[in-house]
């Protein structure tokens, strides 16, 4: 009997009932991701300019974002900011908690990036003719995000990772629907953890493993 | 300012059990993760194998699910509140970064300090301890410090174990006083006080290590 109670968790309904949480993980997290690259490009590139002001303001609120727990921007984004007006449905209010979050990590990574780069590499483009800009996107961005995949590949796992905490605002992703599943019955507890904790792991190994294969590529 | 007159002892008790459990978790985390890394360079191959099993392991799954696990399974056998359970979880998660950051460290001591020591007549354990561990730590202090910071951040997991955090006190105050929007600022606040010097030290270390390379 006490083989058989590990499997009872697995019924079909309930299995259907985690995979459809599994897709809402993976989709905030890709949403997140694109989202966050190209915020996160934006901010790294005005870091990286030093404009007067406006780069130290930047960085500091990058700074400081940077330096909170996702979980508390997840709760201000839905349940602080209805009291700006501001009303997200839940999915939604996840995608710009962990965006804003990811956005500001990676900023630092492409930031990190750019100052990589050899300084011939825009004086050579300047000296060619090329404006600042088309430096930045035909000459250095390239070159620096070629560098970024395997730190930006290791945001995503975090990203994985962390769309769990958003169970605390009841966004019904894997984990959330996990606990409604060992609710049914305390026995469920143990292999429904144990099944979560395998997949969970096997995307983010996955994800590593292809960060290596590049790491590997590129040295 | 009310709000934060009114429950100043709350945010405060919560954000010495924030301190508390960072402090235990970065101790434990610490003592772990340098021990998983010396775990994964050592020549004999099934124990490097271990080590490097156990950091793929705790860096790729959810702190939550961790911590869920001892909150709800470990609770059952060894009885444990929800703050002990998720320093547990954070000090195993943590050590899991750190471990590699150690283990990187390591690897960039030039050979010839283990040789070197070896040599002179130093046990490998000797030389691992007074030769290069010290210049590894050095090098990887950088890291170590966002882990650390990572650290406090992550402790905010402790509110969804009753764990009495600032995040968890800072959710009684929201649901007592319905002014989500001050609460969640003043515990970016608390959290700022921890995270924001340590990271603009952080920055600086990395910027002196990188002039003094």
């Amino acid at each position: 009997m006490v083989t058989l109670g590990i499997f009872d968790a697995f019924t079909p309904q309930n299995v259907q009932y985690l995979l459809g949480g599994l897709g809402i993980t993976v989709g905030v997290s890709v949403i997140s991701v694109i989202l966050s690259f190209i915020a996160g490009s934006v901010i790294g590139i005005i870091q990286f300019e030093r404009l007067p002001y406006f780069s130290k303001f930047v960085a500091t609120i990058n700074n400081i974002i940077r330096n909170l727990p996702l979980l508390l921007i997840i709760f201000f984004v839905y349940f602080a900011l209805p009291k700006l007006g501001i009303h997200l449905p839940i999915f939604w209010a996840t995608v710009v908690a962990m965006s804003t979050f990811e956005s500001s990590m990676l900023a630092e990574i492409v930031r990190g990036g750019l100052e990589s780069i050899d300084k011939g590499q825009f004086e050579g483009a300047r000296a060619n003719g090329l404006s600042n800009l088309q430096t930045m996107f035909y000459i250095v961005l390239p070159q620096a995000y070629k560098k970024m995949i395997p730190p930006i590949i290791s945001q995503l796992i975090s990203l994985v990772k962390d769309t769990s905490l958003a169970m605390g605002i009841v966004l019904s992703e894997m984990t959330y629907r996990g606990q409604i599943i060992y609710a049914q019955n305390s026995t469920y507890i143990i292999p429904v953890l144990i099944v979560i904790t395998l997949i969970y792991f096997l995307l983010n190994y996955g994800l590593s493993l292809i960060a290596r294969w590049f790491d590997s590529k590129l040295a | 300012m009310d709000l934060l007159q009114n429950n100043f002892s709350t945010f405060l008790q919560g954000f010495g059990y924030t301190l508390l459990s960072s402090i235990i978790a970065l101790v434990a985390s610490m003592i772990l993760g340098t021990f998983f890394a010396i775990l994964q360079i050592l020549p004999q191959k099934w124990v490097q194998k271990v080590g490097n099993i156990y950091v793929q392991v705790f860096r790729n799954i959810p702190l939550l699910i961790i911590t869920f696990f001892f909150f709800l399974v470990v609770a059952k056998l060894i009885p444990m509140n929800g703050f002990t359970a998720g320093t547990i979880a954070l000090s195993l998660y943590t050590s899991a970064f750190i471990a590699e950051t150690v283990r990187a460290g390591i690897l960039s001591v030039n050979s010839g300090q283990m040789e070197g020591a070896r040599a002179n007549g130093l046990s490998f354990w000797q030389a691992m301890q007074h030769i290069v561990l010290p210049q590894a730590f050095k090098i990887a202090l950088p890291s170590l410090g966002n882990q650390f910071i990572n650290l406090v951040k992550n402790s905010s997991i402790l509110a969804f174990v009753g764990g009495l955090d600032l995040m968890y006190q800072g959710n009684m105050v929201a649901a007592n006083t319905f002014d989500t929007f001050g609460t969640y600022i003043i515990v970016a606040l608390f959290y700022l006080v921890i995270t924001l010097p340590l990271s603009y030290y952080m920055q600086h270390l990395e910027r002196k290590l990188k002039h003094a390379a």
